[in-house]
């Protein structure tokens, strides 16, 4: 479902993404590990077309699809979510309008109705579920005042909401205590189907235990330098990563 | 030259036949006008409280003036669909410069009087020679000019104790087919306990010519009145609008005056508030959304004179395209004001590169045992907001939209009549998405 071929990213000039490659098939789960400032983010933000990112080369493929052409919400629409690291609060606007709007813009783009008021509501109820979001939350402002798990399970909340075809988690675990974690990566792992992927960018071992992955990537100075089955990941949290940077920089050089 | 040269022309050439249409309250004013324009001028741009807006140019155009007072064949409520239906007001009209109690309008309640100038001077002359031109200053000269033509307007008289429950509701419709001005004067007299809410929508009908509506308000609110006034204009590019609310708050009084400009051409709205009586309560709240070439200019003046009263000021603006926004607010604690609390803000999103805002907020402060504070701020839209919500699949356009909105949750929110707070977040909106019709077309367009 996406290819992604010698991806090259900067922003404010400086590059930060030299040659990702990466191709990811439905139903598979994909973590991205990597010591801090290797880039996991800007690919994030990059895949989902922030604008504050340069694509400078390469291309990424999704569905057969040039994404790259794509505008965010159109990627959106497309099946693509990302899980901010950090989501943004909007305040004024409320959870029921911004999703609705949401909802019902994917829903034009696919030549759909939109969805009745009753229909949307009982969507919303269901959907919360998933991650256990009280329904107080759903009727206050964007994230305003919402704690850092809160936010978090929000996230996964809407990708419940906008059931997408390709997520990627950006450092979901990130301020997360056990329980919300294990709530948030229930939830992810209720959404996972046949159909649909993954994939995790994620600093530590710990939120990989209750979502499994199916290959592990290390991304090091804007490339991926190396990828195996779930096992890396438990290797990493062992030995860290200065092997890795030791490896890289010596065939480096 | 003067703009005002061609108006003092006019009157002095036909001052029989303006004369003969108007109250003797009214002329007796007028003389006093005349003598006030000896030698005035309007501001021009750059002029102090004047930085964003020509007053002098606004009215330089030649506009006519119907001083013969021309009645027009037509039922304005048949020709006009209001925009905050379902409200259950007590309506009336006034159609360029002439008032229409409509056919339609329930009569008010317990002894609450809303007729006009000419009616007011047989049946309350008293009241209309105490009050009439007691509070607008004759210093301003656009208020000068205003009285200098003025020969109608409209009286709303509530008796002491007496309650208007339903709103009264003034609908300003202006259709013409050549640049008119229209001079309007409004007198509010609250009694003591007296209570009651007025809603006056001001639209513009034809779109081919330039009109000028100018416009004096004087508010009486007395001891332990409660007075609520929401303007809301949605006129057209070609309007220009100068209006001045004067209100003079005595002991107990709770006024809201609310200002909101939906559409317009030019406007220049001035609210000047005295607050004569202790623990008077005063909220002076506006809302502008200017898009195109759109101008609103704000200048608010809040004299506190009396101990222990409380004020709260917050004026937002939303600009796009090339809009011009102004804002110049003062607040003045009187000696011997202790415990006053006053509170102004002025926040403005100005969301394109090309739009303008100028705004000067000041406190003038001379008792010491007070709370005051001022606050601006001119922002723009979040971007990060912007591509969060872009990542949910929701469009650039529809994402301004919805900041835009929540922007203006809070002045909406303040609004105390519930039907129109309702139908203003509708109106706001169909504002922001580009479907509110211009008032041309109004009685096709607005459902």
């Amino acid at each position: 479902m996406l290819k992604i071929k010698d991806l090259h990213a900067s922003v404010e000039g400086k590059e930060i993404l030299k040659g990702v490659n990466l191709t990811v098939r439905p139903g598979e789960v994909h973590a991205i590990m990597g010591p801090n400032g290797s880039g996991k983010s800007t690919l994030s933000s990059v895949l989902t077309g922030h604008p504050a990112f340069t694509v400078t080369g390469g291309e990424v493929e999704f569905y057969g699809k040039d994404l790259l052409a794509l505008s965010p919400e159109d990627r959106a629409h497309e099946g693509l979510f990302l899980s901010f690291q950090y989501p943004v609060e909007i305040p004024g606007v409320s959870m029921v309008n911004f999703m609705r709007a949401a909802v019902n813009e994917k829903r034009r783009y696919h030549g759909q109705e939109p969805l009745s008021a009753s229909d949307f509501l009982k969507l919303m109820r269901e959907k919360r579920a998933v991650v256990q979001l009280d329904n107080k939350l759903a009727s206050r402002a964007v994230n305003e005042g919402f704690s850092g798990g809160e936010k978090k399970r929000n996230e996964i909340f809407q990708m419940a909401m906008l059931e997408p075809r390709l997520s990627i988690l950006d450092e979901t675990d990130s301020g997360l205590d056990i329980d919300a974690l294990r709530i948030v990566a229930s939830g992810v792992n209720q959404l996972k189907s046949k159909d649909n992927a993954t994939i995790v960018i994620t600093h530590y071992q710990r939120l990989l235990d209750y979502i499994k992955p199916d290959f592990v990537h290390i991304l090091y100075k804007g490339r991926i330098v190396m990828s195996a089955g779930p096992e890396l990941a438990l290797e990493l949290e062992e030995k860290g990563y200065d092997w890795i940077k030791e490896m890289h920089n010596s065939s480096a050089e | 030259m003067s703009a005002l040269t061609q108006y003092i022309e006019l009157h002095d050439q036909h001052l029989a036949t303006i004369e003969a249409h108007a109250p003797a309250a009214l002329n007796t004013l007028r003389r006093q006008a005349r003598q006030a324009l000896e030698g005035a001028v309007l501001p021009r741009k750059g002029q102090e409280d004047y930085e964003a807006t020509d007053l002098n140019a606004v009215f330089a155009p030649d506009y006519g003036v119907n001083i013969g007072r021309l009645d027009f064949d037509i039922d304005p409520a048949a020709a006009f669909h209001c925009d905050v239906p379902n409200m259950s007001t007590c309506m009336y009209y006034t159609y360029n410069d002439i008032f229409h109690p409509s056919t339609t309008a329930r009569k008010v309640e317990g002894g609450v009087v809303v007729e006009s100038l000419a009616q007011a001077a047989l049946n309350h002359p008293e009241l209309l020679h105490k009050c009439y031109g007691r509070l607008a200053s004759l210093a301003d000269p656009t208020v000068a000019l205003n009285t200098l033509l003025a020969q109608d307007g409209i009286l709303v008289y509530v008796p002491a104790g007496c309650t208007a429950e339903k709103t009264i509701q003034l609908v300003n419709l202006l259709n013409y087919t050549r640049p008119m001005m229209v001079v309007r004067r409004v007198l509010v007299v609250l009694e003591e306990n007296a209570h009651a809410r007025m809603l006056v929508c001001d639209h513009t009908q034809s779109t081919e010519v330039e009109c000028l509506s100018s416009q004096v308000i004087e508010v009486f609110a007395g001891e332990n009145s409660t007075f609520d006034y929401y303007d809301l204009e949605e006129s057209g590019p070609l309007t220009r609008r100068v209006s001045s609310i004067y209100v003079r708050q005595q002991a107990g009084s709770n006024v809201l005056i609310d200002g909101i400009t939906l559409t317009n051409g030019v406007t220049r709205n001035d609210y000047c508030v005295t607050v004569e009586g202790e623990h008077a309560e005063t909220q002076l709240l506006g809302m502008t959304i200017a898009s195109g070439t759109q101008h609103v200019d704000t200048h608010t003046h809040l004299d506190h004179r009396a101990p222990r009263c409380h004020s709260n000021e917050m004026f937002k603006y939303v600009l796009t395209d090339q809009a011009v926004g102004a804002f110049a607010g003062k607040i003045l604690v009187q000696p011997g004001c202790p415990r006053v609390e006053a509170y102004q803000g002025n926040r403005n999103l100005c969301a394109s590169d090309t739009a303008r805002m100028y705004t000067k907020p000041q406190l003038e402060i001379y008792t010491d045992d007070v709370k005051c504070s001022h606050g601006t701020t001119i922002g723009q839209l979040d971007d990060e907001a912007l591509f969060y919500m872009r990542a949910r699949g929701i469009s650039l356009d529809e994402a301004r939209n919805l900041l835009m909105q929540a922007f203006m949750a809070d002045v909406i929110d303040a609004v105390r009549l519930d039907t129109l707070r309702d139908r203003l977040r509708y109106l706001v909106e169909k504002r922001f998405n580009g479907t509110l019709a211009n008032c041309g077309a109004c009685a096709a367009a607005c459902k």
